[in-house]
């Protein structure tokens, strides 16, 4: 026993060296900078951050590089961290209103105050490789620059121009900052969960996992045909208010993408047909997961609205149970650890099943013979 | 179509602050966008003989930044951000604070001895105002490279330019 033990060790050990070896690769290759994966693989740091449920594009960009690149592993990296910090304070609520805008579009309406700003975006390349980006020395393009500045405000679509006809459904409560906010890193998840917890458990899930039921949900498997009323994406201001200060202050900026969708709503006895709303907010640059992130948040509340739960993406415990990544894969793959002594148990019940039935088969096969030497006529 | 806005509705509650508050945050929300390089070299250059103390060690935690559902309804968490925090005090008893995104210790000291400064005598002020001016710079500076990536429907429908 403490020899299987010792020779373990020492083979984890020698397994962690190879991991590193490998995680360096040829050592002719240059070694990536942290600084470089921060800069220049910004889309995997935006979603270890989002998924990690932590904004510091510093520590992503290492987890990034610890984890070959692996993203899950990087995240799983970044929630272990974050349990290593004190929580200062919950932040006033983003005003996600008074965004600097760095994209913002709207699928509802074509000419709108502000205007469609597509801003550093894929949309529209024709996804055909790149081959200058492998050659060395290629000199990057650089941005243009307009004369004047995008607008400093932009109305937002739901709020300032469909609302403005009473088109679309207000925000239910939306100055009751009295009620307590759900924190699912504190407290258990319980059922039924209110939109707080669902928005998020939703902005820390799995992006894959969203991105699925959002599209369940364009398929049928949730009656919520949802148009993009506005996309924004860039910066907002976060403020605390520390208790020793007594007021609120400005501790920097974070970068969100916030999506709202439209939905349909049939309307009833009591209301008149009006649109509904989805909502999906994350950090960093992240629209795929916005947008799924606002599918599935519309789906969710089926219940509040009274339609009928039809798909997955519509009952929130089947979707908020499966969305964490670390949760999935740490019991997905926790079946590849040691379970010896549970398969030992197995193996004997299994060996044991299997004598009583070959007993009972060989019980069985002396009486037919028994029968049959008795009544050699009844084989006819 | 075209749609046009309707009149703002107040939507957060602003109370009311007196103009030092105001300024306070004005120069603590700039010296929390400098980076630490920036702030040691002014402190060394203009302020080195300043005797001061930790009322607080630097420390590394974090914010649960929240969101609100469409922007404007109920409250939620939506994750958490590194920040770092540190106070100082002078040595006339002047107690500086400083909160800053990320986890740099040595920016969040001197964020709060920069604050405590300015509390004291506003001797950095020409200072935080540079600093303003160059971060209000740069975001015109990006602003304006977004503004180029406006689509202008208005022009392609009309063709008359040319």
């Amino acid at each position: 026993m403490y020899v299987a033990v010792k020779g373990g060790e020492r083979a984890i050990n020698n397994a962690h060296r190879l991991l590193a070896e490998k995680r360096r690769g040829d050592r002719d290759v240059a070694e990536i900078e942290t600084s470089q994966i921060e800069q220049q693989l910004s889309l995997s740091v935006t979603r270890v951050m989002a998924e990690g449920s932590l904004y510091d594009r510093d520590l992503a960009a290492l987890a990034i590089k610890q984890g070959r690149g692996d993203l899950i592993e990087a995240i799983f990296l970044m929630r272990a961290y974050r349990t290593t910090l004190p929580r200062f304070a919950f932040s006033k609520p983003v005003k996600t209103a008074e965004m600097d805008i760095a994209r913002r579009i709207s699928a509802t309406f074509k000419d709108l105050p502000g205007g469609q700003i597509l801003g550093p975006t894929f949309d529209y390349t024709h996804r055909l490789l790149d081959f200058t980006l492998m050659a060395n020395g290629e000199e990057p393009a650089t941005a243009h620059t307009a004369d004047h500045p995008v607008d400093e405000t932009m109305p937002r679509v739901l709020d300032d121009l469909l609302n403005y006809e009473g088109l679309i459904q207000d925000e239910p409560n939306p100055t009751n900052d009295d009620a307590p906010v759900a924190d699912l890193t504190r407290e258990a998840v319980k059922f039924p969960a209110d939109r707080d917890l669902r928005l998020q458990n939703l902005a820390r899930g799995d992006e894959g996992f969203v991105l699925a039921l959002g599209y369940s949900t364009q398929r049928g498997y949730a009656n919520s045909h949802a148009f993009v009323g506005e996309i924004r994406y860039g910066s907002v201001a976060v403020e605390i208010e520390p208790e020793e200060l007594g007021f609120a202050i400005d501790i920097g900026d974070i970068e969100l993408t916030e999506c709202e969708t439209v939905n349909k709503f049939k309307g009833s006895k009591t209301k008149l047909p009006q649109f509904t709303r989805g909502y999906g907010l994350v950090f960093g640059q992240n629209e795929r997961k916005a947008i799924s992130m606002a599918l599935v948040d519309r789906a969710m509340r089926a219940r509040e609205m009274g339609e009928q739960v039809m798909g997955p993406a519509q009952d929130e415990e089947f979707v908020m149970e499966h969305s964490d990544n670390v949760q999935a894969t740490g019991f997905v793959e926790h079946i590849k650890l040691p379970h010896y002594v549970d398969f030992q148990g197995e193996l004997e019940l299994v060996r044991r099943m299997r004598a009583e039935v070959l007993e009972r088969l060989a019980k069985a096969d002396a009486a037919d013979a028994e029968n049959a030497r008795s009544q050699p006529e009844a084989a006819e | 179509m075209t749609a046009q806005p309707a009149p703002q509705s107040g939507s957060d509650q602003g109370s009311i602050i007196d103009p030092a508050t105001q300024a306070r945050q004005r120069w603590m929300a700039v010296l929390a966008r400098t980076d630490r390089a920036i702030l040691e070299q002014e402190w060394h250059d203009h302020f080195a003989d300043v005797q001061w103390s930790h009322l607080r060690e630097p420390q590394i935690g974090m914010v649960m930044v929240r969101g609100r559902a469409g922007g404007a309804g109920q409250r939620f968490n939506l994750g958490e951000m590194t920040v770092t925090r540190c106070a100082v005090t002078l040595s006339d008893g002047t107690v500086g604070h400083a909160y800053v995104k990320g986890r740099d210790r040595i920016q969040a000291q001197y964020a709060a001895l920069f604050d405590a400064i300015m509390q004291r005598d506003d001797t950095a002020s020409d200072f935080i105002d540079m600093l303003a001016h160059q971060q209000a710079e740069a975001k015109r500076e990006n602003a304006r490279k977004v503004a180029a990536t406006k689509v202008d429907f208005f022009t392609l429908v009309r063709g008359e330019d040319e």
